[in-house]
């Protein structure tokens, strides 16, 4: 560990690589962890099915690129596209029936849906890894000791310009206002004349479609297999956990954040204690919080 | 609706039941003409792909033992029939299968499943019982060191998997001390092959520079890649079954990492010159076997005729895994037709006396039950094929060495 540490002090610029290639892999957690934050706090549901939904996105894109031949890139919306429908069509058969129910039933819910789904596209696809070659190059700064490749970047800046569109879709459109005031108040927003279960599937429909997008830059800059899910749940739920809900803010600069910190943990402490650490992290943090909160007289919500 | 005294015979006759099912032993273990075999392999979750393979080699030399006349016990010939159960990858589950198959199925004689995580928690199982297993998928070395007796694996024990590639950096090093890198999943296969690199380190003085463990649910490998890049170790070694292998050459690619050597376990299983190309090149490999290789047997013939048989049956290349397989029932038929008879026990000390050659390997194994007869080889990627560089008996390329820069590429 001190070895590691020493590495660092003697040669700044591998830091600079872990917290830059840390932050491009957090940009991904950050755009699974909008639609996390988004279904929690407008329907209560914890959605433990995020990272099924991500790895589904990754193996739509796969074959829209085998069938179709396209360039991978302008394959990005189409899962997201497909995942919209997917997600309505989960929200309508399985979600609806938890939305108003104990928190408990709809983890276990999801985890169900997890499992399912999983199992489905190792039916449909196979158990292999796979990954998708975008034939991008990769840039080199510092002597070539920093390495950024191009997808990364791109899926980053992707990651940051859907966060903004989604914020401005939130405050502006109609259905937007709609998701906000059911999120505030399902009764009252019921009596005003929002029709809530249409709002809630489209907005369990938007998180499948946020994360059909993630998906797909998932299988270009990494690999995907049918049971890769949990790493991606796990991280958006603790992104939406730090950040807070209905922060979606807070949700980009947790996701990046996390994405460095654990990077960074990985190369001091080892790779086996990288998501501890992210998970210690995560208990300070909260305690912090609830501490911080209490000397305001506040509660935790 | 029911009253007590329904209910307690209902549940008196249901214990009577389940109780008459239990005394009763079932005779499966040959029936008529032909010797049930059992196995849990995964036909669902993660290890489905080598389930697979497993299963078709499983099905491939029990269709071809029995169109050759089947097993000879006693002047008599037997065919062989394989019961199968999808273990779901999951070694609790095996370990309930296996209890099934000797309990209900009244199975006598055991293959093994896919991985040595589920060989593991079906062994004890089928070691209470007395019941011989013949395994083709599990080499971590923990099962060889526990005592069993009817355990008997066909395959080579994972800590020699890349015993070749550090023998291989010691001879390029010229003399220097080489500096070795590793990345092993924290899973039992890949642990014994990390003490495997780190004894066979010792031999040749080197020293291992960095020693990291790869979570089983692995998404993402920069940090441990950002310290190869700082350490410029001599040789890079991953081990983490499909998904560490398609991830370290996908990410070494992305983030530009050069070593002048990187040897890992399972390429061909995550076929990776098919998905990465021409960043695979110069990829040092661990194999169990290959068609290349010069062994026969009677029921296939040479390693190329298995080979080939299993394309034109299933329509791939048949991966190490899928021939390890088909010889397990190899094994199986020659202890048969040695012992005699039936008895598990006989069996047993029958397998323990192998000594032949399949088409996969010779195989005769340790007192510990391991096959101590056959070497692993060790494959490089050159030109998109998969060439063996080691060991020098069955080389058929010379190693390339060492990998370009990246830039040079």
């Amino acid at each position: 560990m001190l070895a590691n540490i020493d590495i660092l002090v003697q040669a700044p610029v591998f830091l600079v690589d872990l917290i830059v290639n840390g932050i491009l892999i957090g940009a991904i957690f950050a755009l699974a962890a909008y639609g996390m934050a988004l279904v929690w706090g407008v329907m209560n549901i914890i959605n433990i099915v995020q990272g099924e939904l991500v790895m589904l996105g990754g193996f739509i894109t796969l074959m829209v690129v085998n069938t179709l031949g396209i360039h991978p890139l302008y394959g990005v919306p189409i899962p997201a596209v497909v995942l919209y429908f997917i997600g309505w069509a989960m929200y309508h058969i399985v979600i609806h029936r938890v939305v108003d129910k104990d928190m408990f039933i709809s983890i276990l819910a999801t985890f169900g849906l997890s499992i399912l789904i999983a199992q489905l596209t190792n039916e449909l696809f196979g158990s292999d890894v796979q990954t998708v070659d975008a034939k991008l190059q990769t840039l080199l700064f510092m002597d070539g000791m920093v390495a950024v490749s191009m997808i990364k970047l791109i899926a980053f800046v992707l990651a940051l310009v859907t966060g903004l569109v989604l914020y401005l879709f939130l405050k502006k459109s109609r259905l937007g206002q709609a998701i906000r005031a059911t999120a505030q108040d399902a009764r009252a927003a019921r009596i005003l004349g929002i029709d809530t279960d249409k709002v809630y599937a489209a907005t369990y429909g938007i998180n499948a479609a946020l994360c059909g997008a993630a998906g797909s830059l998932v299988v270009m800059a990494w690999t995907i297999h049918p049971y890769v899910g949990l790493p991606y749940t796990v991280r958006s739920f603790m992104v939406v956990i730090v950040a807070g809900l209905g922060n979606l803010p807070g949700v980009i600069i947790a996701g990046l954040g996390l994405g460095a910190a654990e990077n960074l943990a990985g190369f001091i402490l080892g790779a086996e204690f990288q998501i501890a650490f992210v998970f210690s992290l995560m208990v300070v943090i909260l305690v912090w919080r609830s501490w911080r909160l209490k000397k305001q007289r506040k509660y935790l919500s | 609706m029911i009253n007590r005294r329904q209910l307690l015979g209902a549940v008196a006759s249901g214990f009577a039941l389940a109780g008459l099912a239990m005394t009763t032993p079932v005779q499966a273990k040959v029936v008529g003409d032909t010797i049930i075999l059992g196995a849990a392999v995964s036909a669902s979750g993660k290890y489905s792909t080598n389930g697979k393979h497993t299963r078709n080699g499983y099905d491939l030399a029990v269709k071809m033992i029995n169109e050759a006349g089947g097993i000879k016990v006693d002047g008599k010939a037997y065919k062989v029939k394989v019961i199968y159960y999808d273990d779901e990858s999951t070694p609790a589950r095996g370990a309930q299968l296996a209890e099934r198959l000797i309990n209900q199925d009244g199975v006598k004689y055991m293959l093994g499943p896919y991985s040595s995580g589920l060989t593991k928690a079906m062994v004890p199982v089928t070691e209470k019982y007395g019941i011989p297993m013949v395994e083709p998928n599990g080499a971590s070395n923990s099962l060889f060191n526990k005592g069993y007796k009817y355990l008997f694996a066909v395959l080579s024990t994972s800590e020699q998997y890349l015993a070749s590639a550090i023998a291989l950096a010691g001879e390029v090093s010229g003399g220097k001390t080489v500096r070795i890198a590793g990345a092993f999943e924290n899973d039992p296969f890949s642990q014994d092959v990390r003490n495997g690199v780190m004894a066979d380190a010792e031999k040749i003085g080197a020293k291992m520079v960095i020693d990291d463990k790869l979570p089983p649910d692995l998404n993402d490998m920069a940090a441990t890649l950002t310290k190869v890049k700082a350490l410029k170790p001599d040789l890079l070694v991953v081990s983490g079954h499909a998904k560490g292998a398609a991830l370290v050459i996908r990410q070494m690619n992305d983030m530009k990492v050069n070593v002048p050597m990187l040897a890992i376990t399972h390429c061909d299983s995550a076929d990776v010159i098919g998905k990465f190309g021409m960043a695979a090149e110069y990829t040092l490999c661990a194999s169990q076997w290959d068609r290349s290789l010069s062994y026969k047997d009677p029921i296939f013939g040479s390693a190329e005729d298995f080979a080939q048989l299993f394309e034109k049956t299933y329509g791939y290349a048949p991966p190490y895994q899928a021939a390890e397989s088909a010889a397990a029932i190899l094994v199986y038929k020659d202890a048969f037709e040695r012992s005699n008879n039936f008895d598990t026990k006989a069996v047993r000390d029958a397998l323990a006396a192998t000594d032949m050659q399949t088409f996969y390997g010779n195989v005769k194994f340790s007192p510990e039950g391991a096959n101590t007869a056959k070497p692993m080889v060790l494959y490089q990627v050159q030109g998109g094929k998969f060439r063996v560089v080691a060991p020098t008996k069955w080389a058929d390329a010379k190693l390339m060495w060492p990998t370009p820069m990246w830039d040079k590429r």
